[in-house]
């Protein structure tokens, strides 16, 4: 065989280089994402203990206390938030599967719906503030629900849509055949087949809304006492963790590990139970 | 096939008796066109939401934008005791943060999805491309406190001295290395934004490599092809809008993050003037400053905060609507 020696022993080279880069920047990239919840890990688990899940946020500069008043807050506020986005974007995601090939409405909300899923959360934020902490007069826990609310529909009605579509339309056509409307074939056959990959959205919804700090900034504030008056500004662990963190205080940092530790075992206990809830049900 | 279109017309004799089956159709009729309309309101609504946030940020902002205009934009000066407010030194710090992070993610993630797509063996392709989303679903004030508590002393003593040292006396970039090597600054928040854009692109890249139809990549080994090869003269030109599409998806992101730059980025009102100055990008302007601000101050943060919509809707828009033609190429 009579091949250009030169020409391939470059090409071997060239792919030898172009493979170990590739799997370099794997490595890299792994290892100072897997470095970086190490350090979550170490300085959070550091700083758990009872005392952080009975005790509200101490005043600057004192000893103990913990996250009582967020953790309750941060429950609360996502609670509502869950509340008011799923019949929203389980009825939108609904909308856009069943009507969607038909309607003009139902392709700009798709691009639009798309847009506010990576939207900056802090516009959001600024948004709730002119209307609901500008005409209500105060900081307040709806004001705070009402922001994660609107971060988490874009999700919902995203996820719905896909799992909506995923269902084989011989189970449609099948309910047609048998003269069903098309609301029921909507919701009693096609819903109800999805209905495992909708719990799925909103898991994502809920992980994704947890984490979020920017919109409550300036719409939930924070509030140093245990508090449950939605009406009122309400503590919450994100920004708790945003004031304490940038603090010079150390009680107040090790505290801020150890909410930071608390949201990321949520956020991702919920993702893998989400994606095992999908895996599971999804049928062939 | 639509139920109940053809049945209202005229009276059909069957056995089950006319008259029911009409009324039957006409009410189910009755049902579908509410279901219909209450449906699409719910799916208006995330549409009016929308304009809201434009039309109300619009609106707070406009005492602002009338007494600067334009200039608004390029202003170069952020005094909140005498009100002069300009968007140019937030915008240069979201731009230069955003740009060092795309600078230093894009090719990571494209060596990350290259690994995952061709050469990893198959039993750890499962779980290290979940590994990978889930790292994407870390919420990014982690990634700040990282920064300020772990990588900025590093940063300063390992990176930040060396570089000034070595390379701060180059004539045309020397510039870029002078200032304070405290840890934080333009570099320090673009790194760290680069590792938590990077899990995010890299799935993104992932999902658009795996689109290839498996017989192309398999008809190019066939001809010899190394590897190497085929991603480059194969997966690449297929998946090109797939992968603008997710680096802008990628800038969409970088531009909007708070959290991971306000901590390093170092918060300072002033223009930077090298990689190492501190800065401040619209996020961590709006973070910083909208708790304590009055009123013609909390005008200019909303002009501030609706010029980063804008910004990031035209890069997410244009970023659909390549992701768009990316699948259409598909031909599925």
């Amino acid at each position: 065989m009579d091949f250009n020696q030169s020409l391939y022993r470059q090409r071997r080279w060239s792919n030898a280089v172009g493979l170990t880069l590739s799997m370099g920047s794997m490595a890299l990239g792994l290892t100072v994402l897997l470095w970086i919840l190490f350090v979550l890990f170490s300085n959070g688990f550091a700083a758990l203990d009872w005392n952080m899940f009975t005790q509200s946020t101490p005043a600057p500069g004192t000893e103990g206390g913990g996250l009582a008043n967020a953790i309750v807050g941060s429950l609360l506020m996502v609670g509502f938030s869950v509340l008011v986005s799923t019949p929203i974007g389980i009825f939108a995601g609904v909308y856009l599967a069943e009507y969607g090939d038909e309607s003009k409405t139902a392709e700009v909300t798709r691009f639009v719906t798309d847009i506010m899923l990576s939207a900056p959360s802090i516009v959001l934020g600024l948004f709730v503030y002119a209307i609901a902490v500008a005409t209500m007069g105060t900081f307040s826990g709806w004001a705070g629900s009402l922001a994660l609310s609107l971060i988490a529909v874009p999700v919902v009605v995203r996820t719905t849509e896909n799992m909506l579509r995923l269902v084989p339309g011989s189970l449609r056509e099948a309910a047609f055949a048998l003269g069903a409307p098309r609301w029921k074939v909507a919701t009693l056959v096609t819903l109800r087949a999805a209905k495992s990959g909708v719990m799925t959205g909103l898991l994502l919804a809920v992980a994704r809304i947890s984490g979020e700090t920017a919109p409550l900034l300036f719409t939930a504030l924070n509030n140093q006492f245990f508090s449950t008056d939605m009406s009122r500004p309400m503590a919450n662990l994100p920004v708790v963790i945003f004031q304490f963190a940038m603090s010079p205080y150390d009680n107040w940092i090790r505290l801020a590990w150890g909410g930071a530790l608390l949201i990321t075992l949520s956020v991702l206990v919920l993702n893998i139970i989400a994606r095992v809830f999908l895996r599971e049900k999804t049928p062939v | 096939m639509s139920v109940g279109t053809t049945m209202n017309s005229q009276p059909v004799s069957l056995e089950t008796g006319s008259a029911s089956m009409v009324s039957i159709a006409r009410r189910q009729r009755l049902q579908d066109v509410f279901f219909h309309r209450i449906t699409q309101s719910f799916s208006l609504l995330v549409l009016v939401a929308l304009m809201g946030i434009i039309v109300s940020l619009f609106i707070n902002a406009w005492p602002a934008f009338q007494k600067f205009g334009v200039n608004f934009i390029w202003y170069v000066e952020w005094d909140i005791i005498n009100e002069e407010f300009g968007a140019a030194i937030a915008i240069v710090g979201t731009l230069a943060s955003a740009g060092i992070a795309l600078l230093i993610a894009v090719p990571l993630a494209f060596g990350i999805a290259l690994f995952l797509t061709e050469t990893c063996p198959a039993w750890l392709r499962r779980p290290l491309g979940t590994a990978v989303e889930l790292l994407a679903a870390v919420p990014s004030i982690i990634y700040g406190m990282f920064g300020l508590f772990v990588f900025a002393p590093l940063f300063a003593d390992y990176a930040q001295v060396p570089l000034q040292n070595v390379l701060g006396g180059m004539p045309l970039i020397g510039f870029l290395f002078g200032g304070s090597t405290n840890g934080f600054g333009i570099l320090a928040a673009g790194i760290v934004l680069a590792f938590m854009v990077l899990p995010f692109v890299a799935a993104v890249m992932r999902d658009v490599f795996e689109i290839v139809p498996p017989i192309l990549r398999e008809s190019a080994y066939g001809l010899g092809c190394t590897t190497w090869e085929v991603v480059r003269k194969i997966v690449l030109p297929y998946t090109q809008k797939g992968v603008v599409g997710g680096v802008m998806l990628g800038l969409g992101r970088a531009l909007g993050e708070t959290m991971a730059v306000t901590f390093v980025i170092g918060n300072a009102n002033r223009m930077p003037t090298s990689l190492f100055s501190p800065g401040t990008s619209i996020a961590s302007t709006l973070a910083n400053e909208f708790g304590e601000a009055a009123d013609f101050h909390i005008s200019a943060l909303f002009a501030l905060g609706f010029l980063l919509f804008v910004i990031t809707f035209i890069v997410l828009g244009l970023a659909k609507w390549m992701l768009v033609r990316a699948e259409k190429a598909k031909g599925l």
